[in-house]
């Protein structure tokens, strides 16, 4: 049912996940007339450690998966184990004590920081409204994140707006790591920046996960990072997961049409690699999460869709040992590509 | 009329552009003395970050730059034998749409809301060409048809918000090849769409390029486009062209420690990296024009030339241009 090899090492278990949200009518009396399916039933593991990423364009539903898994969005159904317990329906107060342990980085490093408040501020915030520290026993911890994710602790006095993208994203990091989180849920936290700042913000997460054993929920579209900086990569399209393996195994030999045309998307730094490369260039756009198609979301620009796909969703199996996909056309972990 | 010069294979010449903008804090210095030439038929990239001036030079080509803030200080841009700056604003604007057809990085904001598509796509063909009505929606209706938009006659009737933003910029593209011009300027097209949507329009552009013959100038900060879709790339820093080669050359071969910096900090798909080499530090704003070479404070390789005279463009191997001292005098930079 699930992906993970062993139960004991579990930090987060997703069960059957779905986040609707209503698309309603009329102005005092409001009624629903339908829903955006934006998250539609996902299960997945992560474990202790470990960097989990997930893939997907615009639109898949990969952002409302990290923000419905802390509970930043009420679920519409399915559960959420952190650390054993279900954050869904917990009573607020016990909620709260648990938000202390997971944390997120936003993907805006303009928009998510209080353009009001000193950085010396935001990163204390977490720590008065927690009633962990204050005053100069807060001040202290401030300047010791500051330093922790290459910041002058001398700094804390000024305001956002005198710090670039780069040094933002590391404030925003020093913010999610003031209470000792144990998971942190990066929603794309370095698309915002340039191409020579990417790497140093990418290099302190990996830094600061093995100081701290961080584990990290990592949400992108940039496929490239994904395979640098994750261990097991799940790719989502419209709502629902349709792989999910190792990340060599995924990168080196996807099995969803789907992961197949996505990453063959891709281009690749390197002159001669894009001479010799077979493109799969996808037909038209995504469908509309409102009416997503029925049996497999994917068949609508699926060239090995055939009629069992749209009258059967396909089953989430285990094909190969910890390699996951939901297609019909899979036999045997060889994909259709492969057989023509 | 213009098209008869084009027996001669170089279509455009740009020398020693320099363009300023005057603000509150400063002069900036956007683009300082940038060169470079464009075969008809040939694809150039010019690759750098925020800020680098990329999209500067383009612009101020085009005579695109909001004067004031921005001033054209220096410079000429020969396009089939005229100069684009030295023209009058008529002039220049019988060329832009024409003659050099633009692209640009949002899809959303480019268009106007207010009008339909047909309007929009047919503006162009009536002022360019002088069609008249009926005759510019047919091409109009041709054009969405050849960058894969079906019922193309159809689509004419509908407003911008009514096409996705991969639609939109087939759109784009169709109104800047509307004139069929000799050059296409795409700046960051793809940036603000999925990959999967970014390979249609890749391929969609390069099928173009192939049957129209026209030149293409493809301006963004990833040099994995660049890969597989230039001849010729040249790598921006400071407002300054700090590297210039053949695609292959400067990815096998490359010869500034930024370009060499910029690759290292790219994770690869094919293949993983134990760690990403990253540039310390930030890119510059140039208020004054720098005596020293701009990439210097950053620069590992960095000996004391750098810091006293600013490098110009130097031949390092054959087709194979850097701004850098120590690449120069050591005869090639080793990673």
């Amino acid at each position: 049912m699930t992906s993970a090899p062993s139960t004991d090492n579990v930090l987060v278990d997703v069960q059957g996940l779905v986040k609707h949200f209503p698309i309603t009518r009329g102005i005092i009396i409001q009624r629903q007339v339908g829903a955006v399916r934006a998250v539609d039933g996902i299960t997945f593991r992560i474990q202790k450690g470990e960097t989990f990423g997930l893939v997907g364009e615009s639109g898949c539903g990969k952002s409302t998966t990290g923000r419905t898994i802390l509970q930043l969005y009420k679920p519409t159904a399915g559960h959420v184990f952190f650390e054993g317990i279900d954050l869904v329906g917990l009573d607020p107060e016990k909620l709260r004590l648990t938000r202390r342990r997971m944390q997120m980085i936003f993907q805006d490093p303009y928009a998510s920081l209080n353009p009001r408040m000193t950085v010396g501020e935001i990163i204390a915030e977490p720590l008065i409204v927690h009633a962990v520290a204050h005053g100069k026993e807060a001040q202290e911890r401030v300047d010791y994140l500051l330093e922790l994710v290459g910041l002058n602790p001398a700094f804390s006095n000024r305001y956002p707006h005198e710090f670039s993208g780069g040094q933002r994203q590391r404030i925003g990091v020093a913010r999610a790591l003031a209470l000792q989180p144990s998971f942190i849920v990066c929603d794309e936290p370095i698309s915002a920046l340039d191409v020579s700042i990417q790497a140093q913000v990418v290099n302190l997460l990996e830094d600061l996960q093995q100081q701290f054993g961080l584990t990290y929920l990592f949400i992108a579209h940039d496929l490239s990072m994904v395979r640098h900086i994750s261990n097991r990569v799940a790719v989502m399209y419209l709502g629902v997961i349709v792989e999910l393996a190792e990340r060599d195994d995924l990168y080196t030999h996807p099995l969803h049409p789907y992961s197949y045309a996505l990453l063959s998307a891709v281009p690749v730094a390197d002159p001669l690699i894009e001479e010799r490369r077979h493109r799969v260039i996808l037909e038209g756009d995504v469908p509309s999460p409102v009416n997503p198609p029925s049996g497999c979301r994917f068949r609508t620009r699926c060239k090995y869709a055939t009629e069992i796909c749209a009258q059967v969703v396909p089953e989430w199996r285990e094909i190969v040992k910890d390699h996951w996909v939901a297609c019909h056309h899979v036999e045997g972990g060889v994909p259709p590509w492969e057989r023509e | 009329m213009l098209k008869d010069v084009s027996a001669s294979p170089r279509v455009l010449e740009v020398s020693k552009l320099v363009t300023q903008f005057h603000t509150t804090d400063g002069t900036v210095h956007a683009v300082n003395g940038v060169s470079f030439s464009l075969d008809s038929g040939e694809t150039l990239g010019i690759v750098g970050e925020s800020g680098c001036g990329k999209s500067v030079t383009v612009l101020s080509m085009l005579r695109l730059i909001p004067e004031p803030p921005g001033k054209i200080t220096n410079g000429q841009a020969i396009f089939l034998g005229n100069d684009l700056l030295a023209m009058t604003p008529d002039e220049i604007r019988q060329v832009r749409g024409a003659q050099i057809g633009m692209v640009f990085q949002d899809p959303m904001t480019s268009f106007n809301p207010v009008l339909t598509i047909g309007r929009q796509l047919t503006e162009p063909l009536e002022i360019h060409l002088g069609m008249n009505g009926p005759q510019a929606r047919d091409r109009a209706a041709e054009l969405l048809e050849m960058v894969g938009i079906p019922q193309g006659r159809e689509r004419l009737k509908d407003y911008p918000h009514q096409f996705s933003g991969g639609m939109r910029q087939r759109v784009m593209i169709a109104m800047a090849l509307s004139c069929t011009p000799q050059i296409l300027i795409a700046d960051e097209p793809t940036t603000a769409l999925d990959v999967t949507i970014q390979a249609q329009i890749i391929e969609l552009v390069k099928r173009l390029r192939d049957e129209i013959g026209m030149a293409v100038i493809w301006i963004t900060h990833d040099l994995g486009i660049i890969a597989g879709l230039a001849r010729r790339v040249m790598v921006m820093y400071g407002g300054y062209i700090i590297e210039h080669a053949y695609v292959k050359e400067l990815y096998s071969n490359p010869q500034h420690p930024y370009t060499l910096g910029l690759i290292g900090s790219l994770p690869r798909l094919d293949r993983r990296k134990e760690r990403l080499t990253s540039i310390e530090g930030l890119p510059p704003v140039l208020y004054e024009e720098p005596k020293s070479c701009p990439f210097a404070p950053r620069c590992s390789y960095a000996i004391d030339r750098c810091w006293k005279e600013n490098p110009p463009l130097m031949e390092v191997a054959p087709k194979h241009e850097t701004a850098c001292w120590v690449a120069v005098s050591e005869g090639g930079l080793k990673a």
